[in-house]
């Protein structure tokens, strides 16, 4: 039986879609079937993030509204074998998909063999949020560690649960390890004493996300990128396998260290 | 280690810190979703009862959502503060 799950946030522009794009992407290449729904009607981004953009011909209200069959809406990524998109329609808005209709989505695709079904939900708490929770089994929570998208973190956390999607995981997106050295930005140790909840990954800000999304490859695929790799053992403690947290070390810590020597005197 | 630049700042916080203070404080209110609206209420309450005891100074009163150290010492714990001066005991509360 597949597992929903949704990816949110509350605030904007803290990396839901670049999240979902990377951990569909790393599940498909452990080997799962794996659906992206676009659940940001109106706004839809996946399918940019995802390179897919040219062969979108039917989306996700065209499924809903009967229009379509839900294997004729479903993108096949080439690239990697089992990764699926169900973009969002464009000219429409929220309103014209309901959390029953969402429900009853999420449960086809189950039906359809994928393993994973994972929702880019729209930023906000309003009609967009309740469509793209309505169907999920559970939550991941992303935020970046500012003041204003923890709070909303919080938020979102407390209305997951008054939605019964308990104990939900933060992604903890945009950390500058130089800058936490510096106690400049708080820490992952920080943010999980003011939300208690479980840090599924912390992802360090990285280029070569703005480098692969130019692309529309997601960063997971690149060896070499940390952030990749911080999405990649994302990807393996959601199969369920014992993965530690990444140490990151400051860019320069080397230089750092020697200043730090020269300092002490 | 001695930080030599702290030193010379004169131990300013650093603007993590900083961001960790305000964002507990944010999330109490948050978390309580207590309004100002629902705060009278409750001032009014707590007055009404009060003053069948004792006589209050009602413009010093002070009643605030804040935050305090759980006894456990498990983290903070919303708690609600309430400062109410009192002016006289009324004789025929005993």
């Amino acid at each position: 039986m597949g597992e929903v799950i949704v990816i949110t946030s509350g605030k904007g522009g803290v990396g839901k879609t670049t999240t979902t794009a990377n951990l569909g992407c790393g599940l498909a290449i452990s080997g799962k079937k794996v659906a992206l729904v676009d659940a940001d009607i109106g706004l839809r981004n996946l399918d940019v993030v995802m390179g897919l953009e040219n062969r979108i011909v039917y989306d996700l209200v065209d499924v809903v509204e009967g229009k379509c069959r839900l294997k004729q809406a479903l993108i096949k990524d080439k690239r990697y074998a089992g990764l699926y998109l169900l973009p969002a329609a464009q000219t429409r808005d929220k309103d014209a998909v309901s959390p029953e209709q969402m429900r009853k989505l999420c449960d086809n695709l189950k039906e359809d063999e994928f393993d994973y079904i994972i929702i880019d939900c729209p930023a906000g708490i309003e009609q967009g949020f309740k469509n793209a929770i309505a169907g999920a089994d559970r939550a991941l929570v992303v935020t970046t560690p500012e003041v204003s998208a923890v709070r909303d973190a919080d938020r979102i956390i407390g209305l997951l649960e008054a939605n019964e999607l308990i104990n939900p995981s933060l992604i903890l997106n945009r950390v500058r390890p130089d800058m936490v050295d510096r106690g400049d930005m708080m820490s992952m140790d920080d943010v999980n004493e003011i939300l208690a909840v479980d840090i599924i990954g912390v992802v360090p800000d990285d280029e070569s996300i703005v480098i692969q999304t130019n692309k529309g490859e997601p960063a997971v695929t690149v060896e070499s990128s940390k952030a990749g790799q911080a999405y990649r053992n994302i990807t393996q403690r959601i199969l369920g396998n014992d993965v530690p947290l990444m140490v990151f070390e400051a860019e320069n810590s080397f230089i750092d260290k020697l200043k730090k020597l020269f300092r002490k005197g | 280690m001695f930080d030599f630049l702290g030193f010379f700042k004169g131990k300013e916080p650093t603007s993590g810190s900083v961001a960790k203070d305000r964002l507990k404080l944010v999330l109490v209110h948050d978390r309580v979703n207590c309004s100002s609206q629902v705060l009278e209420m409750l001032k009014d309450d707590i007055i009404k009862v009060i003053s069948n005891y004792m006589e209050i100074d009602r413009a010093e009163l002070d009643i605030n959502i804040t935050q305090t150290q759980a006894e456990d010492n498990s983290g903070t714990v919303p708690v609600l503060y309430a400062n109410i001066p009192i002016k006289s005991m009324r004789r025929n509360s005993n």
